[in-house]
């Protein structure tokens, strides 16, 4: 019978997590009678014990005794009005009950504890005058997401009268006789294709299941299939393998497809895959270009790029998205999100040591106060939810976050997007082979290791490739372990050091599907026992074990003389590992059950079967708009509220919460200045703690500027994640970028009327990403597309703004010359490097003042650029710059602002000895958003050498850095155009986000 | 390992923080350093045993899902050594009955408050007496944090150290005593060896966020009787060279940051005492 044991914290001890929720609650939801709240945990152990067996777990493991109470079987509070208990549904992920598992059976020393099952879950006891309406309320929008959790409300009274009964433990019950396969007859009708392919979630267009049917019909009879015992049509293990494969997630069939490309004026353009001419086709012709000098090691053919960093090390990269499950379930998305890309470079090569995270979320204005539509969640919880499954990801695996942003856009309330990279780094050479090269060999045996596979995650990679709609599947989501990953991770590290398998991948979107399907094509087949897999519970069906994205596994291909060797390895790690299977030459994917074949699928078929989409994309140039000279009568105040603006304000709220340090290389941290809370441009970390070698991280986004061009937002992002990287130190010459795309649907179909120019918009940001990187020399090593981010329910579509994000990887070569933006001395010279243009169109400023204007900015003149960037690499290394800050969000005012503030001093400036181009009044020198510049301090002994470095560039001494409190600006005329104290501009900066 | 100084610094099952926390033992002067799995120690593997220094370092024991460090020291309270047969905690008491020095970091100061290994005041290093609990603010928090070290105190790691500035990186690290009276002993017998300190007043505080848990007395360090075993939640090998400190390129820093003292020191007493 399942018992139960409620831990919380004394009445006399602060319960901050209860007051939180209590604050959440009059903030986020505007209902401030909840007096207060007290949460307890609950633990449901399902089995046996005795009462001096409950009474051990409760005193030991499951309660600290200097501050918690415990109840068992009773009830933890009496003084309360309603009791509201939230607990996971069957099934789903609970990693809290399965450490109390571990710590039940290790305190009692039983070994009869495998049938027995430990869950959480919390009560959270509110008092306040609140009607039960509002109580459900507050339980739905803040204490639980229901796609995942159940809630149960009861009154004092209620409570009091049944709390000493039996509850049921949330176990998976289904007993269901499992079904090897079921054959589908796909010799019919076009809409009954297209009905398979709807009703089972596969994503799969009418060409794709006729593509399919057709092969059946052709091959369905082949003696080896009908050897098997499997009928000529399909079976549904079948269509679900080859629907994964050959989903939008895995293919990437829009960037694989032929184009068509027109554009008024211009002759037709045809493109025969994006992906190939201008992703592969910049990183072939850079490191051609390159030379002896071309640091890519592995690219486009592992789980993330690889580049060396010296000549013992390597720096591997990758920067997923997962937007879909943060919609849905932002907590368990976004952690999903870190874990899950932390093992594309821990899947790379023979593996590698994680040593950090980036993040950069899209989200609409927590503030949001319009109708939500239906199955979206408020901004704020995603927001919020999406912060903490990073934090708990991040924090938890031992992976310090030192680099990100926030970009908030009302559009990104139908689908946030929730970016999550990882650097690693690996051994040039591992036990006397490259680091960064694998391969599975024939007889390899198949090694599942890790997790255990649940119905969580299925049809990640389906559902991924559609729009949020009504179907969108709770199964979809999953939760991410931390703990059981970093088990995993560390006892491979140990096991790759043994020399003890020859090849490892992740099993993420399409889980063993994706993985052993990718990982055969060494071999050319693969025999796989799916009943040999390890499961959470019962009543998976063998397709459902193949394709689930339960977390937290890597699919490894050992050699059968190092088998007992790994899996007593495994058990001593304590990390379940499993023999699934053997990596075979037949030239098919041979998946059995039980010894029945389910599945025979010819390795060329599935990942060759699938044509190119022929696509057509059709530009039109938006009407050019020019609002005028701009001149503001205040900027005084357009700068305050600038600085309040959620794209600009301080982002401390979220950064203090993720542990950038840990590790121990931290040299250029998010937070900088006086009091540590100034914004830096990137982060520069040590990997190798002996060495003062670096590298430095840095991202562009800027997905506003799509409103004008997708080539002036494409071109931005890049420039500004090169310019970020240079402005602490990084060698413009020594770069790596990824690219992450995250797109509304460029398909045209009767939901997309507007599919053609969506994709006109994907193929100029591809044509901008080719030229910028060529010309800065910057490699392309990895990235990721996400083309589906729509929202469409009934007659509501949201679709986010066409976005790319750009990670940059760069070798900082000392760290101690490393740069950060705070101004650092009264009577220093302040210059600005680069030209200022007179481009408004999109920017901060003219969405704050409801300006018009279509000048958006660009990258005039990139060779330019790319000099001024070595010559300001020049500089630093030579000591000469005290503190340098790139222009972006906001423009010089902005930046300027912030590096007062932070270095707790002020500034004089001439805007008239800024080097222009078109900017006629005072306004469009403050707040222009022109590419390519950076405000950079210098001492005055040291100005004739750092204008030497930048001599024949655009580079202009505007003032001094002052003592004084004030922010200082004369104008064209000679006039104080901006007078403002920095106190006041920090404190503006400070007030938006104070959650 | 003769007249080695070793150091053992145990890792595994969520401990985040080994290997910087092995290169400043490293730095402090061992010249044997071994990261071992906490696995590798059950399995009897390795024992405590041929080492001087045991670290404890920093991270997330067990993902902190029974609360901090609980399912590790409920682990090292039950589990035995599957070659000797005989408990870990028994080895970690002998470890201790040998004279030699134990240092906590963060949730390993969690681990050892929780196993009762501090403050140990009564002299038993297995009953609980203080705890180190959910932060006020209800965040876990990365900040830079300025201490006082008690020069009273016995703690053999802070000899010779009057302040320090070092990173805190926690959910959870506000020090409650069990009561008034473990409380008052702690204090009387100087076992609170630092405190976070106000950084206008340069006095003890329990305002946030210069006190950035909530803590008794400010309290962020505390050691046994004997100062030999000691456990911060700072963290000291987040700090050993300038380029750690947030504002190294404003300030004129020594090349040394703060927390690696506490390295040196712990060596220093250990070559004095065993070779």
């Amino acid at each position: 019978m399942p018992e139960r044991i409620y831990v919380g914290t004394k009445p006399h001890h602060r319960d901050s997590a209860g007051e939180n929720v209590r604050n959440r609650i009059a903030s986020d939801l505007g209902i401030g009678t909840a007096s207060s709240v007290r949460i307890a945990r609950v633990y449901i152990l399902n089995g046996a014990f005795s009462t001096s067996e409950l009474i051990a777990l409760a005193n030991g493991p499951l309660s600290d005794p200097i501050i918690q109470d415990y109840s068992i079987n009773g009830t933890f509070c009496t003084t309360f009005d309603w009791l509201v208990e939230v607990g996971f549904r069957p099934g789903v992920t609970d990693n809290a009950g399965r450490t109390a598992k571990e710590a039940v059976a290790v305190c009692l020393k039983r070994d009869d504890l495998d049938a027995v099952s430990v869950h959480t879950a919390s009560q959270f006891f509110i008092q306040g005058k609140i009607s039960k309406k509002l109580i459900e309320r507050i339980s739905r929008e803040l204490l639980a997401n229901e796609l995942i959790q159940t809630i149960a409300i009861y009154s004092k009274q209620e409570w009091l009268g049944i709390h000493t009964r039996v509850f049921a433990a949330p176990i998976v019950t289904d007993t269901h006789a499992i079904t090897p396969f079921v054959p589908i007859d796909l010799a019919v009708s076009d809409d009954a294709l297209l009905s398979i392919s709807k009703k089972g979630m596969l994503a799969l267009t009418l060409d794709e299941m006729k593509i399919i049917a057709n092969h059946f019909a052709a091959h369905g009879s082949d003696p080896a299939r009908k050897a098997c015992g499997l009928p000529a049509s399909a079976t549904n293990v079948e269509l679900e393998i080859l629907a994964q494969t050959w989903s939008e997630h895995c293919k990437h069939k829009i960037f694989a497809a032929h184009i068509t490309y027109l554009e008024e004026g211009r002759s037709t353009q045809t493109i025969s895959s994006l992906f190939k001419v201008y992703i592969q086709g910049t990183t072939e012709t850079v490191r051609s270009m390159k030379g002896a000098a071309d640091i890519c090691l592995s690219v486009f053919k592992d789980n993330a790029g690889v580049v060396r960093f010296n000549d013992t090390w390597a720096i591997v990269f990758k920067c997923e998205t997962h937007n879909s499950p943060s919609a849905l379930d932002p907590y368990g998305g976004a952690l999903t999100g870190i874990v899950g890309v932390n093992r594309d470079p821990f899947g790379t090569g023979m593996g590698c040591q994680l040593i950090a995270n980036t993040d950069v979320f899209c989200f609409a204005s927590p503030f949001y106060t319009d109708t939500i539509p239906p199955r979206i969640l408020h901004p704020k919880r995603v927001f919020e939810g999406v912060r903490e499954g990073v934090e708990h990801g991040g924090n938890k695996s031992g992976i310090p976050t030192i680099n990100g942003t926030i970009v908030f856009d009302d559009r990104f309330l139908g689908k946030p997007l929730v970016h999550c990279g990882t650097l690693g780094l690996m051994p040039l050479v591992i036990n006397g082979q490259k680091g960064y090269e694998k391969k599975a060999l024939i007889g390899d045996r198949i090694v599942m290791v890790g997790g255990r596979i649940g119905k969580d995650g299925i049809h990640g990679a389906t559902f991924s490739s559609e729009a949020l709609h009504e179907g969108s599947p709770a199964t979809a989501v999953q939760i991410g372990d931390p703990i059981t990953q970093k088990r995993m991770t560390d006892f491979l590290l140990a096991a790759r050091d043994k020399n003890l398998y020859s090849s490892i991948t992740d099993n993420g979107a399409g889980g063993l599907s994706s993985s052993i399907g990718e990982m055969a094509q060494d071999t050319n087949g693969a025999i796989v026992h799916l009943d040999r897999a390890p499961l959470k519970y019962h009543g998976l069906e063998p397709w459902e074990i193949f394709v689930s994205e339960a977390q937290e596994r890597m699919t490894l291909a050992v050699p059968p003389s190092s088998l007992n060797a790994f899996m007593a390895l495994s058990r001593e790690w304590n990390v379940e590992s499993s023999d699934v299977g053997e990596f075979t030459n037949s030239g098919h994917l041979d998946i059995r059950y039980n010894e029945q074949v389910v599945a025979f699928l010819s390795m060329d078929f599935l990942h060759n079967g699938l044509p190119k989409m022929q696509l057509t994309a059709r530009w039109t140039q938006p009407k050019d708009i020019h609002a005028g000279p701009l001149s503001s009568s205040d900027h005084n105040a357009d700068l305050l509220g600038l600085l309040k603006r959620l794209n600009i304000c301080s982002k401390e709220y979220v950064i203090r919460q993720y542990d950038h340090e840990v590790q121990g290389g931290s040299v250029v941290k998010p937070l900088v200045g006086v009091k540590n809370d100034g914004p830096s441009d990137a982060a520069v970390i040590r990997p190798i703690l002996e060495s003062f070698e670096g590298i430095a991280v840095s991202n562009g986004i800027i997905p506003r500027y799509s409103d004008i061009d997708t080539y002036a937002m494409a071109s931005s992002s890049v420039d500004e994640a090169v310019r970020n990287a240079v402005a602490v130190g990084a060698d413009p010459d020594y770069m790596a970028g990824l690219d992450n795309f995250c797109w509304c649907d460029p398909v045209p179909s009767a939901q997309n009327p507007d599919g053609e120019y969506k994709l006109a918009q994907l193929v100029r940001a591809n044509q901008a990403l080719y030229d910028l990187c060529i010309n800065y020399g910057i490699p392309l090593i990895s990235g990721k597309d996400s083309m589906k981010n729509d929202y469409h329910i009934g007659d509501t579509r949201i679709s986010i703004p066409p976005s790319l994000l750009i990670s940059v990887v760069g070798k900082v070569h000392d760290v101690r010359k490393s740069v950060t933006m705070d101004f650092k001395k009264a009577d220093n010279i302040i210059y600005v490097v680069g030209t200022t243009y007179r481009e408004i169109g999109a920017s901060e400023y003219a969405l704050m003042k409801g300006i018009a204007d279509t000048s958006v900015p660009k990258v005039h003149e990139p060779s330019t650029s790319m000099k001024m960037y070595r010559a300001m690499h020049t500089a630093m290394q030579a000591a000469l710059v005290r503190s340098c800050h790139d222009c972006s969000d906001g423009g010089l005012a902005v930046a300027l602002a912030e590096m007062c503030f932070s270095g707790e001093l002020g500034a004089t400036i001439e805007l008239s000895r800024i080097v222009n181009d078109g900017c006629t009044t005072n306004t469009e020198l403050l707040f222009s958003e022109s590419t390519s510049r950076f405000i950079v301090e210098v001492e005055p002994a040291r100005a004739q050498a750092f204008e030497s470095c930048l001599s024949g560039l655009p580079c202009a001494a505007i003032g001094t850095v002052t003592r004084q409190d004030a922010i200082l600006v004369t104008g064209l005329t000679g006039e104080k155009t901006l007078s403002l104290s920095r106190i006041d501009a920090k404190i503006a900066w400070k007030s938006t986000l104070t959650f | 390992m003769g007249n080695t100084i070793a150091a053992l610094v145990v890792s595994g099952n969520g401990t985040n923080c080994e290997r910087e926390t092995a290169h400043a033992c490293r730095l402090g002067g061992f010249t044997q350093v071994d990261i071992h799995s906490i696995w590798e120690i059950v399995a009897g593997d390795v024992s405590f045993a041929p080492y001087h220094f045991l670290c404890l370092p920093g991270g997330f024991l067990d993902g902190d899902d029974l609360g901090s460090a609980k399912a590790q020291a409920n682990r090292l309270l039950h589990s035995v050594d599957a070659k000797t047969n005989t408990a870990i905690i028994e080895q970690i008491l002998a470890f201790i009955a040998a004279g030699k020095i134990i240092l906590g970091i963060c949730n390993g100061f969690q681990l050892m408050v929780k196993l009762g290994l501090l403050p140990a005041s009564s002299g038993n290093y297995t009953e609980q007496l203080v705890t180190l609990c959910g932060n006020d603010s209800g965040k876990f928090e990365d900040r830079w944090v300025e201490l006082s070290v008690n020069e009273n105190s016995p703690c053999i790691f802070t000899r010779g150290i009057s302040s320090m500035y070092l990173p805190v990186r926690h959910g959870e690290g506000k020090f409650i005593a069990k009561d008034k009276n473990v409380l008052d002993s702690l204090m009387k017998s100087n076992l609170h060896v630092i405190q976070y300190l106000d950084q206008q007043t340069h006095k003890p505080t329990l305002t946030y966020p210069d006190n950035p848990n909530g803590a008794q007395h400010g309290i962020a360090g505390i050691c046994d009787t004997t100062g030999r075993l000691f456990g911060l939640m700072p963290h000291p090998e987040a700090c050993v060279h300038r380029t750690h400190h947030p504002r190294w390129t404003r300030e004129d820093l020594p090349e040394e940051g703060d927390g690696l003292a506490i390295f040196k020191n712990a060596f220093t007493y250990a070559q004095e005492k065993f070779s």
